[in-house]
């Protein structure tokens, strides 16, 4: 049964060694740093290019952000997305409940043009502001189920059954479409984009939707860094035999 | 009132929670308000007896047979109606899976701003929180508003602490008005066999793989040095992504996070991503052909050089000090 997908990303610099943070604490510094989205959702945006493959239908991606955003919708239309939809900020965030207001109107007014969605799909949490909200906020709304934290997905006849992992082993539900599925790292191993991929993404028309702010009571005084404690590095040895070396300090620590 | 909703399994909280009831207890003193509990699932009743020890003075209960199975818009509907009931100012949880995924469905309910992963919170009109960004390398300040403040705490923002002055605690059952549509997602629990193999999360010694490990065929050294010292194995996204290891083994803000005695990290670059799900280990030695590498800076102990022949010397070094120590066992004299 052919089925329409949409996945929500988020723009977020890809920090790697340490972060630095503009002169007012409001943002993170970056200015020598490229952009990515979660990886969790990388992996929401790989399961929607899977599900089309396989039930047929189609697929499209939705990020609330910046013009530049537009990199992360057809960086997920290299990968086989179909549509996308820029609900376009002037850059700065918007919480948890903004965000979701905002998802919520795109949603409905993409249903009022004729095109409802079977599945609606997250990452369980953003990589920067992590707030674990949008998705259950989203799906609260809509009046949908939804589950969280998702690491394996099967659709069959309108149902999805879904797994997700816990201490002590995983827990299964199964949900009747439509519904939210908020999605882990791990659910699937994300393809690389295809050049021809690249170069069709590329092509492709980004469709705009002008959203509303609303003030939704979460807002950012400052951002800070976490204190690190004073540290010292103990080199064991420079690429010679430090076999022995080594071995007192496991000794040391009682692990031999 | 502040409203601590708590995770029991058999009725004992888990640590988590009593952390949750710690932070909520100094807030309830800070704001001089009462501070009740909600447990909901099976043997709630049984964790009255640690509540003794902070300053709870009453434990709901939820009387549905139906809330004994995991049902998230079930439970966060059970705790907004007893939230109204009680005239709740504040409602607290974890920030485990459950509790954030039950206070997000609360929130959503609600229709109240939460804030996730909380490390500080100072009580006011709008409360000013500090709360975790990025898997806790970054940090933020807050003004959470609401008539009803939510919040989750980050796991070890601080050490649960029992008051040596115990109180009474009361217990109330109360029944909450459930719609069918609070149960369209039940979680059933499938407990997996027990593999044998030492869990990455509870591993004393993890041997952890990066990019500078080469191939997947590299990770043999890693996995004897793992079975030499009784540890697990790990690794970085970066090895995940090609395919090497299963995501399973993967350590840091999208993985797992570990705690072990020392975590060896191997042909690891050490970003903010991968240090967030390592930095509760003991002691960090690091391999890396890289001397200025940031995992190097925030090791305990560090290596220069490549790690299949750092890694072979020190397998080889173990195998020569066991056999030379069951040499030493078994040529003892006897007596
Ligand atoms: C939102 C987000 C979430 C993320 N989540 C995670 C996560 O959960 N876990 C995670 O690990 N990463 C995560 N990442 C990715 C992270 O930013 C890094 O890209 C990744 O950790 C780098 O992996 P690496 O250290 O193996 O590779 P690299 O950064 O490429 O480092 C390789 C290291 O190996 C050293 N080296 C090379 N050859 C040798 C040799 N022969 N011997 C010894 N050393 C050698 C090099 O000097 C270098 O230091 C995330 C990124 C983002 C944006
Ligand atoms: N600005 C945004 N645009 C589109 N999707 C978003 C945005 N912010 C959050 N999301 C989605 O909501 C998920 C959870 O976000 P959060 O509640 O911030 O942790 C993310 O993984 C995204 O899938």
């Amino acid at each position: 049964m052919p089925m329409n997908v949409l996945v929500c990303v988020k723009r977020v610099p890809a920090t790697a060694g340490q972060i630095t943070l503009t002169p007012d604490a409001q943002e993170i510094d970056t200015r020598y740093l490229g952009f990515t989205i979660s990886p969790h959702e990388e992996c929401a945006v790989e399961e929607a290019v899977r599900m089309i493959e396989t039930h047929g239908g189609s697929s499209t991606v939705l990020t609330l952000g910046p013009e530049a955003a537009v990199d992360q919708l057809r960086d997920a239309m290299a990968l086989g997305i179909e549509r996308a939809i820029l609900l376009e900020t002037d850059g700065r965030e918007w919480d948890p409940v903004a965000t979701a207001a905002a998802i919520v109107e795109a949603i409905e007014a993409e249903r009022a043009a004729g095109r409802s969605y079977d599945l609606v799909m997250f990452g369980n949490e953003s990589a920067d502001s992590a707030g674990y909200q949008v998705g259950v906020r989203v799906a609260g709304t809509l009046d949908l189920p939804c589950v969280t934290g998702i690491k394996a997905i099967e659709i069959d006849q309108g149902r999805a059954a879904v797994r997700r992992q816990t201490e002590s082993g995983w827990e299964t539900a199964e949900v009747a479409l439509p519904a939210v599925l908020t999605v882990k790292e791990g659910l699937n191993l994300p393809r690389y984009p295809s050049l021809p991929g690249r170069l069709k993404a590329k092509k492709k028309e980004i469709e705009r939707i002008t959203p509303h702010w609303q003030d939704g009571g979460l807002e950012k005084i400052r951002l800070k860094l976490p204190v690190q404690a004073e540290h010292k590095v103990e080199i064991l040895g420079k690429n010679g035999d430090v076999g022995a070396e080594m071995v007192e300090v496991f000794q040391r620590l009682r692990l031999l | 009132m502040i409203l601590a909703f708590i995770e029991q399994v058999d009725g004992a909280p888990t640590l988590l929670s009593l952390e949750v009831l710690t932070m909520a207890a100094r807030l309830a003193r800070n704001m001089d308000v009462p501070l009740d509990a909600v447990a909901i699932g099976p043997n709630g009743a049984a964790a009255r007896g640690i509540l003794t020890s902070y300053r709870v003075g009453t434990l709901h209960l939820a009387d549905d047979l139906r809330l004994a199975a995991y049902a998230p818009a079930a439970w966060a509907h059970t705790i907004a109606e007893l939230a109204d009931r009680i005239n709740a100012k504040v409602v607290i949880g974890t920030a485990s899976d459950r509790g954030g995924e039950v206070m997000a469905h609360l929130a959503a309910r609600m229709t109240l701003p939460l804030a996730a992963n909380c490390t500080e919170i100072v009580p006011g009109d709008a409360f000013i929180v500090t709360r975790q960004r990025w898997g806790g390398s970054l940090l933020e300040e807050a003004h959470l508003k609401g008539r009803v403040k939510l919040l989750t705490l980050a796991p070890h923002a601080l050490t649960a602490e029992a008051s040596p002055n115990r109180t009474e605690v009361a217990t109330q059952t109360f029944a909450p008005v459930l719609d069918d549509k609070d149960f369209r997602v039940r979680l059933i629990p499938q407990v997996e066999a027990d593999s044998g193999k030492i869990s990455l999360a509870q591993a004393r010694v993890v041997i952890g793989g990066g990019r500078g490990v080469g191939s997947a065929e590299g990770f043999a050294t890693l996995e004897e040095l793992a079975d030499l010292l009784g540890g697990a194995v790990g690794c970085s996204r970066v090895v995940t992504s090609l395919g090497w290891r299963p995501h399973a083994d993967q350590v840091g803000q999208t993985g797992t996070r570990i705690a072990p005695d020392l975590y060896i990290a191997c042909g690891i670059s050490g970003a903010i991503q991968h240090m967030v799900g390592c930095r509760a280990a003991k002691h960090i030695l690091a391999i890396n052909t890289d001397p200025t590498a940031p995992i190097v800076k925030q090791a305990d102990y560090a290596v220069i050089g490549d790690v299949q022949k750092v890694l072979s010397a020190v397998n080889a070094e173990i195998r020569r000090a066991k056999s030379g120590h069951e040499r030493m066992v078994t040529e003892a004299p006897a007596g």
